[in-house]
């Protein structure tokens, strides 16, 4: 157990190593001068270029531009932001908590709402409930996040007034981006917990539990129900990929000061360093997260905790 | 003697006849129906001057953001032009970089997908490390960052969307094709002495492309949408002619004023995305039944 940890950790530590070097490697093959567009089109001397080039390092081939990039990301160190000259980790991490709690909003409204509707349509195949599971499914799935964003504020906030149209600030302004996201989340979660459980709902020793005499609840939620939730399990890492991704559009509709906004921002500046550490965190995220989701099948299921 | 020919009925006709129209339950009308609004705006990326009744790029500054009416179905924008016509020509370039994504991405991650299943072996590790890495930076992050290096034009949008997209394609491909390569009918004509490349053209390929087609009729639908998010964003192509995404994005600094600039290229998007998806399910139902 602690071995397979272990594998999983350094499998894991790897991974992030291996993105660091993927988001590089993008930002360095990619045209564009960055030295001529911090300058942005202002005419400079040659040497005034040759002189910034050299203070940035980027004179430097590419192995030592790589090795004093990743020996900086190391000390915790992600650079400088090119257009206001701000170390970018503070940046981030400044703006992380709205992110993250707006990615957690969503995966519970997501989670919540996927496992019962999922369960419960996979029990009530081709009643209601199974007809709203599947709308909600193809819905989240389907729709831009941004268009849902929109009709959501039209309808809250503008004719409603319920909510604030723009912001992070207090968990009113938390609703309508959570639910907007949570939706997607939602979408993929239905659908996954759904198939599975018809699956297993199949499977004979669901048929065996019948046999014996076991009330249908019982069948249905002690035993079917468990065994439904591995795969589902595994979409929540999926859905966290997806939740962090929509957060740079949720963020940008709703106006909230999120590394998603960072990130968009960041884009429209070229600013490379603040695009470069926003990727990378995400991918840090998702890595964790991913652990976390791979470390908790053995706690929930029994045969793989005993395959170790 | 007289020659004999057996008519066999094609495949086709099989194929309709299993799954004819028996009872028209709320799937099938469903899937009709979306089948409807994918060939309605396959037909606006074709011809869009059949259908749109004003031109896209004629302005009208005395008709400046006013509400849907019998003139202009969907209203105008800001710059006076009707937005039911730029819905219809939006349609173009959604669809085409839609389509282009899957076709790029499709086909790089399949083949990769295919390398690393068939040769296995050291080949298969690397790959697939490279495939988990890439896929630690979630697609949508992915594309912001090429499209913002890039630049904006067609077709980087399209390489932006496409490079998130191929893990998912890799790894479908790659799964099925291991699966495929131990069946016995591979080992049967491997024994009848078949060259490599015959089994794998004849035998592996054909049975392993099932899973991967759905996945690629679905990816029309997400890359539509990520290709839309990246227009939303302000990383799109700016043309003459904007697509969905654009005219969207153009219309959120009126929201408060004109709710309709907004709702209706959202609703071409969405319907479009839907009806990709529901076509999608209805494939994998059919190709996949479990």
């Amino acid at each position: 157990m602690t071995g397979s940890i272990a594998t999983r950790l350094l499998t894991a530590a790897l991974v992030v190593v291996g993105s660091s070097m993927l988001v590089f490697v993008i930002m360095y093959v990619l045209p564009g001068d960055p030295v001529l567009q911090m300058l942005d089109g202002n005419a400079s001397s040659p040497e005034a270029i040759e002189q910034m080039r050299k203070q940035l390092g980027l004179d430097q081939p590419f192995y030592v531009q790589f090795l004093q990039y990743f020996l900086h990301l190391l000390q915790g160190d992600f650079g400088v932001s090119r257009v206001d000259n701000s170390p970018v980790l503070p940046k981030i991490l400044e703006h992380a908590p709205a992110t993250l709690a707006l990615t957690l909003v969503s995966a519970t409204i997501s989670v919540v709402v996927g496992t019962v509707l999922g369960v419960l349509s996979a029990i009530h195949r081709n009643g209601f409930i199974d007809m709203l599971a599947r709308f909600v499914g193809l819905y989240g799935i389907s729709m831009p996040t941004f268009w849902t964003g929109i009709l959501l504020l039209l309808l809250f906030s503008i004719q409603l007034g319920l909510f604030p149209i723009a912001g992070s600030n207090g968990w009113k302004s938390l609703v309508l981006p959570g639910v907007t996201l949570g939706l997607v989340g939602a979408g993929l979660i239905v659908r996954m917990v759904r198939n599975t459980m018809l699956e297993v709902i199949g499977e004979p020793f669901i048929i065996t539990l019948r046999a014996k005499g076991l009330a249908e609840r019982a069948v249905m939620y002690r035993h079917a129900l468990r065994n439904a939730l591995i795969p589902a399990l595994t979409v929540i890492g999926v859905m966290i990929g997806e939740l962090l991704s929509g957060t740079v559009v949720v963020e940008t509709v709703f106006a909230r000061q999120g590394i998603g906004r960072i990130l968009a921002d960041a884009i429209m500046s070229k600013d490379l360093p603040v695009v470069q550490g926003v990727v990378f965190f995400t991918a840090i995220v998702y890595v964790l997260v991913n652990l976390l989701v791979d470390l908790s099948y053995s706690f929930i299921d029994p045969r793989i905790r005993r395959a170790h | 003697m007289k020659e004999t020919t057996i008519v066999k009925p094609l495949r086709t006709t099989v194929f309709w006849r299993r799954h004819r129209f028996h009872r028209p339950g709320a799937d099938q009308l469903f899937l009709y129906a979306a089948g409807l609004v994918v060939c309605f705006l396959i037909l606006c990326a074709i011809a869009p001057q059949w259908i749109a009744p004003y031109s896209p790029t004629a302005l009208d500054p005395a008709n400046l953001l006013k509400p849907p009416s019998a003139s202009h179905l969907f209203g105008t924008d800001y710059f006076g032009r009707d937005v039911f016509t730029l819905v219809i020509y939006g349609s173009r370039d959604s669809l085409l970089i839609g389509l282009a994504s899957v076709v790029v991405g499709g086909l790089a991650g399949a083949a990769l997908g295919t390398l690393a299943g068939y040769v296995g072996g050291w080949v298969d590790q690397v790959l697939m490390r490279l495939i988990d890495v890439l896929m630690t930076i979630p697609g949508i992050l992915l594309a912001l960052a090429i499209a913002a290096s890039l630049g904006p034009s067609t077709m980087n949008v399209v390489l932006a969307i496409a490079a998130g997209t191929i893990p998912r394609y890799a790894r479908v491909m790659r799964s099925q094709i291991l699966t495929v390569k131990n069946r016995t009918y591979v080992l049967a004509s491997r024994s009848i002495g078949s060259t490599g490349t015959r089994i794998f053209f004849k035998h592996v390929l054909p049975n392993s492309l099932a899973p991967f087609l759905v996945m690629a009729t679905i990816g029309v639908g997400t890359s539509i949408l990520t290709g839309s998010g990246l227009s939303f964003l302000g990383l799109g192509v700016i043309k003459e002619i904007p697509d969905w995404g654009t005219v969207l994005s153009q219309g959120r600094g009126y929201l408060t004023v004109a709710w309709w600039v907004c709702t209706f290229p959202g609703l071409a998007i969405a319907s479009f995305v839907l009806s990709v998806n529901i076509i999608g399910d209805r494939i994998r139902d059919v190709l996949d039944p479990r």
